[in-house]
């Protein structure tokens, strides 16, 4: 399914660029950044610094006053501005979708405008709604039969279907449960890298921003923008206090995202359902037929072969490659002190919060050490 | 057949003729509102003039309106026309701010959607303005439908025939009985056309019923 591209410098690129509104609000000062092909930018800061104005400066929804902004290398001012609208996928703040169409109308909006065959435009329709979760029944449906998430889901399913290499995006996770949010992230996370589309997205929330962008341009009050860079760089190097502040207190330990490093991983001698617990040990984990970790038992707490109600849950997993926030995170949280490493889920080992303690002492500040976001 | 001193036959053709002098003009003036409300609200500073102007056509008398119309049109006085374009300027004076409301109506973030898909503005006024639109048209429209229906009948001063013949009649020979039937034949014309208004209006919102069935 993954179109093929061309090798160009399919990019957006800011030179200068300011809006004044009529009334002399200055809503973006003297902007200028480039997202780079194939990533995902974030625009991130405080209530009315100025974000979406930016955005929408992008498709030429809002005209700059001053300054250039360049499109796949072409001045946007010199294009069409329906066309490259269509030729740019947009998801709108709380999905605005068209609520006297059905589902499957909304995601054809594109592909009509630009004109595919019938068929051709209800087929990709079909296929974006299952890259989003939505197959089958949902198509039929109207916006006001949809939760939320799922009309968030139809939103940026709309913003696909055109096939574009620049998405524009507005918010698209806001007004979604926390739990749902990241299932929603992590799920575009991963479409993104399959389509390696270039995205631009906005949101005022950091956490998104670290989570999902290789680049952040985090913008203050009065539309400057006060530092664009990697997100390994912004939690170690903020620019100045304003920064520091807005990324948040508790970045030393968001900055073990970014840090990864060898840890001791113990093997482990995992046993299943219906065994008893190892006698010279005092906490047992327990996998299922597929070596996956589905809890730990207490040696002295079980009597008799080991059932469902014996386990203890609430331990987090960690990737036997991922990161040191990861290791430290499955240490912390398990019930038998010991964190449990996997390898796609199956069991690789386990590993003592001391010594990933001791790692991360000794560990080089995240900025010598990138995963997010390489080097340009 | 007579009924109270109206021949049926005739009854017929006056509620006919009566269908058509107020029906065609709800059409014809609705596909006039249209470009009128939008452009009053595409460009701001027309807003108050277009709509001061129109609204304003709905305070000239009817019975003026049919006796300078011929002379304006060249018809006869007798001819029907002048009766449709009379009331086909009502039914604007009523439904240029309805269109304006109905469009002023779409929510902002559904329209800026609109536009970043790539609608250009036109296509947008008929692919997702108008649409949604639609219930506060349809609420215009009746309120304009009944207004026809019962603004016709003073075309009788000038001879023109539908049910208000029978209100100069029954004037005319001091009976009670054909101003009855013409009154009730008139209430039941204009609850026709709120009854079609409706299930139109129905049938163009589908999104609407199925929002409070799910
Ligand atoms: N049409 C307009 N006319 C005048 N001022 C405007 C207009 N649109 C936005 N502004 C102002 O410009 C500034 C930036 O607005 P913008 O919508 O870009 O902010 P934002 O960063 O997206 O905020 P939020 O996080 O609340 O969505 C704000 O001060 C806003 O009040
Ligand atoms: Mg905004």
């Amino acid at each position: 399914m993954p179109t093929v591209r061309y090798m160009v410098s399919c990019m957006i690129r800011l030179e200068g660029v300011t809006k004044r509104y009529a009334d002399g609000t200055v809503a973006v000062d003297n902007l200028s950044f480039e997202a780079p092909e194939g990533k995902i930018t974030v625009l991130v800061g405080p209530s009315g610094c100025g974000k979406t104005t930016s955005l929408r400066m992008i498709n030429r929804m809002i005209e700059p006053t001053e300054g250039k902004i360049f499109v796949d290398g072409k001045d946007a001012s010199s294009l069409k501005p329906a066309e490259l609208r269509r030729s740019i996928g947009y998801v709108i703040q709380h999905a605005g979708l068209f609520p006297h169409r059905t589902v499957l109308s909304n995601v054809q909006t594109v592909p009509n405008l630009l004109k595919w065959d019938k068929k051709r435009a209800k087929d990709r329709a079909m296929e974006v709604l299952e890259l989003v979760g939505l197959g089958g029944d949902f198509a039929k449906r109207y916006p006001g039969q949809l939760s939320g998430g799922q009309q968030q889901r139809v939103g940026v399913a709309r913003a696909l279907a055109g096939d574009p290499t620049v998405m524009l995006m507005d918010e698209p996770f806001s007004a979604i449960d926390p739990v749902v949010r990241e299932v929603l992230q992590d799920e575009f996370l991963s479409l993104q890298e399959r389509l390696g589309t270039t995205i631009v997205m906005v949101t005022h929330d950091i956490d998104e921003a670290i989570k999902l962008g290789h680049r952040i341009a985090v913008l203050r009050e009065g539309g400057t923008l006060a530092q664009f860079s990697s997100p390994d760089d912004l939690l170690a190097h903020p620019n100045d206090d304003f920064v520091a502040g807005f990324v948040g207190r508790d970045r030393g330990y968001r900055a073990l995202s970014f840090q990864r490093a060898e840890v001791p991983i113990y093997p482990a001698q995992p046993v299943e359902l219906g065994d008893r617990p190892l006698p010279d040990e005092e906490w047992s984990i327990v996998v299922d037929a597929n070596r996956h970790p589905i809890g730990w038992v207490e040696r002295d707490a079980v009597e008799g072969p080991i059932s469902q109600s014996d386990l203890q849950l609430g331990g987090t997993l960690a990737e036997e490659h991922g990161s040191l926030r990861g290791f430290l995170d499955a240490a912390l949280s398990s019930p038998s002190g010991r964190g449990v490493v996997v390898n796609e889920g199956r069991l690789v080992g386990t590993l003592r919060p001391q010594e990933v303690l001791q790692i991360i002492r000794k560990a080089p500040r995240p900025s010598g050490d990138t995963i997010a976001g390489d080097s340009e | 057949m007579r009924l109270w001193g109206v021949d049926l036959g005739e009854l017929i053709e006056l509620t006919l003729d009566h269908i058509y002098l107020a029906g065609v003009p709800l059409i014809v003036g609705l596909l006039l509102a249209i470009p009128l409300g939008w452009l009053a609200v595409q460009r701001k500073w027309l807003y108050g003039p277009l709509l001061a102007a129109t609204g304003l056509m709905y305070t000239i008398p009817s019975l003026a309106l049919f006796i300078i119309l011929p002379g304006i049109l060249g018809t006869q006085i007798l001819d029907p026309l002048n009766v449709l374009v009379a009331m086909t300027v009502y039914t604007i004076a009523l439904l240029t701010r309805t269109v304006a409301d109905a469009l002023q109506s779409v929510p902002d973030h559904v329209k800026q959607a609109a536009t970043a898909m790539g609608y250009s503005p036109l296509r947008r006024l008929f692919a997702v303005d108008l649409p949604l639109g639609v219930p506060v048209i349809a609420a215009g429209m009746r309120v304009a439908a009944v207004s026809n229906v019962s603004i016709v009948s003073v075309a009788a001063l000038v001879g023109v025939s539908q049910l208000g013949i029978l209100f100069t009649a029954g004037f005319n020979r001091n009976a009670m009985g054909p101003i009855l039937i013409g009154v009730v034949a008139c209430l039941i014309l204009a609850t026709l056309f709120d009854a079609i208004i409706l299930s139109v209006s129905k049938a163009l919102t589908p999104w609407q019923t199925s929002r409070s069935g799910s």
